[in-house]
């Protein structure tokens, strides 16, 4: 490992209203890897990936315990601005999410944001931003066409592309393949691996089968716990956990 | 369909006697009804406008748009009324649009559900049935006497807006509720301030329906008489400020009708104002379509 982990979690506990969705959470996640945080419904993998970029914040009544540091520094720390944390840590959504926009128009909304007018450098920003998720080819020629005109598979690297947009340092996706086929989730896989030389890449996988074939490290959450944390191979080929087992060989989730 | 004409049998084998609908024949009697309302209300409308528009079209050439009304409104034209009903329908918007559509942001982005937002949602739609002649009541005391400004194009555009703003504040609101929740969080997890969200991302999706609620407000203030008489009055001259007094088409309309003076040039007047409201909704639609067409 790393000496100084990317993001650190400690001791993590988060609440909507009286319910209890994250319990006394701590994890590492080292920087250029893809670690992939699973777990049936409802064990909290969302509110971990939310609460990454705080946009947990936005969460009315909910509240939580415990710290996490992004390079050693906490994001919740008073002094810290949270548009610029969510430009550092982007987030992908489980649908594809382009805005009812041109799909130029969608690239350069972060980028715009934060003050960049040039057409020149919109430009560039929009083409280096498609290449890296694998988008720019075939799109290149309708840039101007509405996001909404391409398919769910282009939409969500557009979004991924959206993010990159803005280089940021970890990108976190919530199951990003649900509802795609194959062939588009295959496509998605790739450039998220190709991703990971560059940046830090928080995954909740929408099946363990997708865990498997792009994460470096996994980590396991049930009802809001983690159960087990590791590099894939180690917890795949042997899980410490009766229950992690349980889930990895399908016997239960 | 063999299955819906066989007989239904009970299981003792006699036929029930009470035979009801089936599916299907409820479905095109539903059909057929709904077909009728729509048929019907539409027939409605159209006869009252066909109506009014063939006895007042032919009133309508160069002079009764460009000259002012004389003898009463007998002959001349109702070019002083025309330029009241922009003036005073100006003023109003210029007021009510951008309070409205504030409150509605307000409401819908900036506070959570509570007991504040209930009040002021109480209270617009409490607003919102009272009648015109009330507000026209509270402008000629307030504007007209307490603040002195007289019967003014002022006035009349002030009792307009606090009429109008419960109707746009409505509208607004429920067009920005429908703007998708994940939109605005696409546009804070990319580094947005709540501001930049909001113009961002919901203004785009919300503005067909926030125009809507704009052009509402115009169609009201076009077509109101009673609470613009208490407040603008009813002079004849073409107003030299927004302090001086002034008639629109509405109030000109009703005098003419009620005091007997022109029945053809009320219809005349009546057909203007018609056709002044279909205008202004198109050139918004186009303006509103010209916008969005930006984003698609």
């Amino acid at each position: 490992m790393t000496p100084q982990a990317k993001i650190a979690v400690k001791k993590l506990s988060f609440y909507y209203k009286k319910e209890q969705v994250i319990r006394d959470l701590s994890l590492e996640i080292p920087a250029n890897e893809i670690l992939a945080v699973f777990g049936p419904a409802n064990s909290g993998t969302t509110t971990l990936l939310r609460t990454l970029n705080r946009l947990s914040d936005t969460i009315r009544g909910a509240h939580m315990g415990g710290e996490i540091l992004l390079d050693g520094k906490d994001i919740y720390a008073l002094d810290v601005s949270v548009t610029e944390l969510r430009r550092k840590v982007g987030m992908v959504f489980e649908v594809p999410t382009p805005l009812p926009m041109s799909i130029y128009d969608n690239i350069a909304y972060g980028p715009r944001m934060r003050g960049i007018k040039r057409k020149k450098a919109l430009d560039q920003v929009v083409e280096k931003a498609l290449r890296m998720a694998v988008l720019w080819d075939e799109v290149k020629e309708r840039l101007n066409a509405s996001a909404m005109s391409i398919s769910g598979g282009q939409q969500q690297r557009l979004c991924i592309a959206r993010v990159l947009a803005l280089e940021p340092e970890v990108i976190l996706c919530d199951r990003p393949c649900s509802g795609l086929d194959p062939v588009s989730t295959a496509k998605i896989e790739e450039s998220l691996r190709e991703l990971k030389e560059r940046l830090t890449i928080v995954l909740a996988p929408h099946n363990v089968q997708q865990a498997g074939r792009v994460a470096d490290r996994v980590a396991f959450m049930l009802m809001g716990s983690l159960i087990e944390e590791g590099p894939a191979a180690d917890v795949f080929a042997n899980p410490k956990d009766k229950r992690t087992e349980d889930y990895i060989t399908g016997r239960f989730g | 369909m063999s299955v819906n004409n066989t007989r239904m049998v009970s299981f003792d084998g006699t036929t029930p006697k009470a035979r009801r609908l089936n599916a299907r024949q409820t479905q095109a009697i539903a059909k057929a009804t709904i077909w009728a309302a729509a048929v019907l209300v539409i027939l409605i409308l159209f006869a009252i406008i066909f109506y009014i528009l063939s006895k007042g079209i032919p009133e309508l050439d160069w002079e009764f748009v460009s000259e002012i009304p004389s003898d009463m409104g007998r002959s001349g034209g109702i070019l002083s009324p025309i330029i009241g009903t922009l003036a005073v329908t100006a003023v109003a918007i210029v007021i009510a649009a951008p309070l409205g559509v504030g409150t509605a942001f307000y409401l819908t982005e900036y506070t959570y559900e509570g007991g504040i937002t209930r009040i002021i949602r109480f209270g617009a739609e409490s607003l919102a049935g009272i009648p015109s002649i009330v507000y026209g009541l509270f402008g000629f005391i307030f504007f007209v006497i307490y603040l002195k400004l007289g019967w003014s194009i002022v006035s009349g555009g002030l009792t307009l807006a606090v009429m109008i703003l419960p109707t746009i504040i409505r509208t607004s609101e429920e067009a920005i509720r429908t703007v998708p929740q994940i939109y605005r969080e696409v546009s804070l997890s990319l580094g947005g301030t709540r501001w930049q969200t909001i113009t961002r991302a919901v203004v785009p999706s919300a503005l067909p329906g926030i125009a809507t609620g704009v052009i509402l407000g115009i169609g009201r203030c076009v077509a109101e008489t009673a609470a613009v008489i208490l407040t603008a009055g009813s002079a004849l001259r073409i107003p030299t400020s927004i302090f001086a007094p002034t008639r629109t088409m509405a109030v000109h309309f009703y005098i003419l009708a009620r005091e007997g003076i022109s029945m053809e040039r009320a219809y005349g007047t009546a057909a203007l104002l018609i056709i002044l409201i279909l205008l202004i909704n198109i050139v918004a639609n186009i303006l509103v379509n010209r916008f969005v067409a930006r984003g698609r």
